[in-house]
This record gives structure tokens, C-alpha cells and sequence, in this order.
């Protein structure tokens, strides 16, 4: 078969909304969009570690501690996940971590701000991994099967982990006026990042033609990011904070929430690699990899000296 | 000492120790040799702040005077902590940490078998529930310092330097005092002695499989159960309760 053919079949396929397997025939593209698509949001999982490992040592409560420490093992499991699924697509687990440290592979910039405050952690639940539901939602119908289904399970514990984190912002905003003073500082801090997380306008988003065409992506970017903007402002009035726009108002006409424009030079910014934490997360996610790479190697060796053995036995 | 007294005694340095232990590994979360391993050692983590809720709470309720699993986590000071000071050690690099984890769990492996018969029923079953991960936690340290032992060269001694650091440490787990004592009288633990052979042993089986040399004798840390520690514990207490501690009106 010519690939024309081929990539006619395929697209029948996806039409038909069957899954796309690893052994299935693919075109190029569809496999490196995957990849990358599949390798951020693995490198995201995972970096997204750090600001939330920034306080496990001083959450405030043993049960916030325990809850903390189950959200971010959840965490690390997703990234393994999703390493498993971009490797059925031909590509090493130490293959993406070298593109990681190099520079090539991106992970989400929202996981470039610091958290500053335990209101933070409570904002990361709420509001990060409320915009990466919304993302993940709609993933779940991707045409790739082991993403799809890796996506099902990751959102059952997403939206755990959202509720986790509203909780917490509930409770700091009916708390002292310190307590709410955090809670408002960390919504003003992360509201605007967690919009930025959908990515840029539909316009300017140039790798969605095909994605959509192949639904590895089933909704634009101002789709997505307008669901999260519904469902998110709610929850903010009914704990009694304040969404940091001034623009923000609900729109009869189209039953949807306006709002003001998001500032893409910082987007932008970020993405290049000049955030606040950009760095820091890099250099800290190399360190421990270096670090460990005696512990590693011990491990295969040891690994080999028992097969050799059983192949002496 | 009143056996109610000594019980409580003994709970909390039996939640002590659990509880500054998983603050060791908790410190460890995203700095991992590979993802599996930062997996694994928060896993361990969190499994001993649940063993902490639940003896502290158990003390507490003992104790009657109101307090919680938090104001006795966050809200005592550095002296009234009866943690061994092995479980204050600095994490070190990973073979440091799983030689300081192999110790703890083998101890507590032993120990929770023999508390899990306890006459007290809190006690028995807070045991033999915290057998069950600490089975799984001294299998996974124990793998590793066999891993690291019959690894590379630079692995054996790097397992066998941190073995070696670490030694001093132990002995503090069997120590007696007048609350061990009190509660071996009465028959609601079990003397740590009978349990030193299998320690031991169990410790040796290891090592040899690593293919490692015994740690030597030398100095014997102590103190823990009495208060007097070593000056990391101060470190991670202002970290551990620094937010109740600023904040004392607050709910968390």
C-alpha cells in the first residue's frame, strides 16, 4: 500500500473514532506530535514535583501532610504512566529525559512559578489541576489508545485532587485574615498562569490544524480555556475571593464569562525559559538524575551479575 | 510510673520515632535516583505518618487532657521529642538513606511482630498494621544495600562507608529505661532483647548477600529517649511546625 492509501485509511479510522494502537501504521507526524505532546505533559507531572515537594516538609496539619504526600506520589505515577505510553511509540524513557535536560522537550510553564505560601498548594489543586482536567477531559476521547485510556484513569485522581485543593482554599479564606490574605495573594499570583496553561489564542496556535484533524486534540485551546473560566469563577465567589480581572463578567447574550486579555509577552516570556523558577527547575530535576546516576548503574549491574548467574545455574 | 504513664511514654516515642523518620524521606520527594524510587520512598513516608496519627492519637486519648495528633506533632518542643537519633540523620546520598531505612525497618520488623501479641489492644493492632507496610518498607531498604553491595565498585563502598556511619545508631533501638521496664513487667511489650538475635541476624543476612564487611563496633549514639538529641532534630522541628507555630489562631 502507498502511503496516500494509507493515510486515507487512517484518517477513515480516526473518523470512525476507533483507536489508534502502536502497532497500527502512522503517519510521521502523528507519532512525533504524540510524542511531544505526550512527553510534556509526562515532563509536567513530574516537575510539577518540585513546587508542591516545596512544602510537604511544612504542611500545616498531619492529615494536610498525608493528603499532600498522596496527591504528589500520584503525581510521579502519572508521569510514569504517561513515560510508558510515549515509549509505545518507539522512544526510550532516558531518550525524553535527555530531551528534557537539553532544553528540546517543554514541560508546563505554570510549574515555572514558585509557591510561596501553603494557600499556594491549595491553588495548585484548585486551579492547576482544575485547567489540566478540563484539558484531560477532553482527552480522553484522543485517538490514541494507550494516551486515551492512560487519560481516563488520570482524571479520576485529578478531580480528587482538585477537590483536595479547593478544600484547602475554602478553608483558608473562612480562616484568619491572615489565612484568607494567603489564600487571595496565591489566586492573584496563579490565576493568570493557570489560563496561560491552554496556551495561545486559536489563532496563533499553529500545530493545532492537524491535531485536531487527527483528534489527538478534540477542543481548541480558547475552548478548553473557556470551559475552565466557567466553572472556576463560581467556585471563587461561593469561598468569597476575588478573580484577579478586572474584566471578568458574565455575558448574557453568550452564556459565557468575558475576560480581559492574557499578557502572551509574559507567556511567552516563560516558555522561552526566562520564568522565575525556570531555571531552578531544570537545574534541580538534572541535579537529582546526576546524582543518582551511580544508584542506576549499581542496579544494572547488579542486574547483570544475577543473570549471569542464572545462566550459569 | 503509673502503666498508663509509661504506655504513653511509649507510644510517643513510638510515633516520634515514625514521624521524624518520614520527615527524612518526605525531604527526599523529586530527588530520587529514578522516578520509581521517589515513588517508593514517599510511599514509605507516608506510611509512617499514618503509623504517627494513628499512636499519637492513641497517646492523646490515654494521656485525656485534650490534646490532638497535631499539638503533638507540631506543638511540643525539641526536648519533649523521644525520637532515637537515628531517625534525625541527614538523608545523605541514596546509599545513606537506604542503610539508615534498612536498620529502622528491620528493628520495627521485629518489633512489630512481637507487639502485635500485646494484651493491649490499641497497641497490637496499631502493630500489626504497621507490620504490614514495614515488611514491604525492610524488604525495599534491603534489596538496595544488596543492590549497592554486589553493584559497581564505587556502590560497595559508597553501601559500605554509609553502613559503616551508621552503625552508631543502632543500639539506641534496644535501649531500657524505667517506661521500657514498667510495660515489660506488666506484659504489654516485649523486651527488645529477645528480639536482638533476629535483628542481627536478619542485618547479617543482608550484608553478606551485598557481599559487604560488618560495620565495626565503636561509638554508641544515645539520648533520643530521653530528650537529648542531635542537633538536626532542632532543624527539622522549626521547618516540620514552623506554620502552626507562626500561626496559632489558624485551622488548617
Amino acid at each position: 500500500m502507498d502511503d496516500d492509501k494509507r493515510l486515507e485509511a487512517f484518517q477513515a479510522k480516526i473518523d470512525r473514532e476507533e483507536k489508534i494502537e502502536p502497532r497500527d501504521w502512522m503517519p510521521e507526524d502523528y507519532r512525533k506530535h504524540l510524542i511531544r505532546q505526550i512527553s510534556q505533559h509526562a515532563h509536567s507531572e513530574v516537575v510539577g514535583m518540585q513546587p508542591e515537594g516545596n512544602y510537604i516538609t511544612r504542611a500545616p496539619s498531619l492529615r494536610a501532610k498525608v493528603v499532600l504526600l498522596a496527591k504528589i506520589q500520584d503525581e510521579a505515577g502519572h508521569g510514569l504512566y504517561l513515560y510508558s505510553a510515549a515509549e509505545t511509540l518507539g522512544i526510550t524513557r532516558d531518550e525524553l529525559l535527555e530531551q528534557l535536560h537539553g532544553g528540546k522537550a517543554k514541560y508546563s510553564s505554570i510549574f515555572n512559578y514558585p509557591t510561596l505560601n501553603w494557600a499556594d498548594i491549595g491553588a495548585v489543586g484548585w486551579l492547576v489541576d482544575g485547567a489540566a482536567i478540563v484539558n484531560q477531559v477532553s482527552l480522553q476521547r484522543t485517538s490514541y489508545g494507550p494516551y486515551s485510556r492512560g487519560m481516563v484513569r488520570i482524571c479520576k485522581e485529578e478531580s480528587f485532587h482538585q477537590r483536595q485543593g479547593y478544600e484547602i482554599m475554602a478553608d483558608m479564606a473562612k480562616g484568619t485574615p491572615e489565612q484568607k490574605a494567603m489564600a487571595q495573594d496565591a489566586l492573584n499570583r496563579l490565576w493568570w498562569p493557570s489560563l496561560m496553561m491552554f496556551g495561545p489564542h486559536d489563532a496563533d496556535s499553529p500545530r493545532s490544524g492537524n491535531a485536531l484533524k487527527w483528534k489527538i486534540k478534540r477542543e481548541t485551546n480558547d475552548e478548553l480555556r473557556q470551559k475552565f473560566i466557567d466553572k472556576t469563577v463560581q467556585q471563587a465567589e461561593v469561598i468569597g475571593l476575588t478573580i484577579p480581572d478586572p474584566d471578568l463578567k458574565w455575558n448574557e447574550e453568550t452564556g459565557h464569562y468575558d475576560s480581559g486579555e492574557i499578557n502572551w509577552e509574559e507567556f511567552y516570556n516563560v516558555v522561552k525559559g526566562n520564568g522565575p523558577c525556570n531555571n531552578q527547575r531544570l537545574t534541580h530535576h538534572k541535579r537529582a538524575h546526576d546524582e543518582g546516576a551511580w544508584v542506576r548503574e549499581a542496579a544494572n549491574a547488579y542486574a547483570k551479575k544475577q543473570l549471569e548467574k542464572s545462566k550459569v545455574a | 510510673m503509673e502503666v498508663k504513664d509509661a504506655l504513653i511514654q511509649y507510644c510517643l516515642r513510638l510515633g516520634d520515632d515514625a514521624m521524624i523518620m518520614g520527615h527524612r524521606l518526605s525531604e527526599l520527594c523529586s530527588n530520587g535516583p529514578i522516578l520509581e524510587e521517589d515513588i517508593a520512598m514517599t510511599n514509605i513516608s507516608l506510611d509512617l505518618f499514618g503509623q504517627t496519627r494513628i499512636i499519637y492519637t492513641y497517646a492523646a486519648e490515654l494521656e485525656g487532657k485534650g490534646r490532638s495528633e497535631d499539638d503533638l506533632a507540631y506543638l511540643r518542643p525539641e526536648h519533649e521529642f523521644q525520637c532515637a537519633l537515628l531517625t534525625e540523620q541527614p538523608n545523605g546520598h541514596f546509599g545513606n538513606t537506604m542503610a539508615r531505612q534498612m536498620i529502622f525497618s528491620v528493628f520495627y520488623y521485629h518489633l512489630f511482630k512481637e507487639l502485635s501479641k500485646s494484651p493491649d489492644e490499641s497497641l497490637a493492632a496499631f502493630a500489626a498494621k504497621s507490620l504490614k507496610e514495614t515488611t514491604y518498607h525492610m524488604r525495599h531498604a534491603c534489596e538496595w544495600v544488596v543492590r549497592l553491595g554486589d553493584g559497581t565498585e564505587e556502590s560497595k563502598w559508597k553501601i559500605q562507608d554509609a553502613l559503616n556511619d551508621i552503625w552508631s545508631y543502632h543500639h539506641e533501638l534496644f535501649e531500657k529505661d524505667e517506661v521500657d521496664e514498667k510495660l515489660i513487667d506488666m506484659g504489654i511489650i516485649t523486651d527488645t532483647a529477645t528480639i536482638a538475635d533476629d535483628f542481627y541476624a536478619s542485618v547479617n543476612e543482608v550484608i553478606e548477600r551485598a557481599t559487604l564487611g560488618t560495620p565495626a563496633g565503636g561509638w554508641k549514639a544515645t539520648g533520643g529517649r530521653s530528650g537529648r538529641h542531635s542537633e538536626y532534630l532542632g532543624h527539622i522541628l522549626s521547618v516540620f511546625q514552623s506554620l502552626p507555630r507562626a500561626y496559632p489562631d489558624a485551622k488548617w
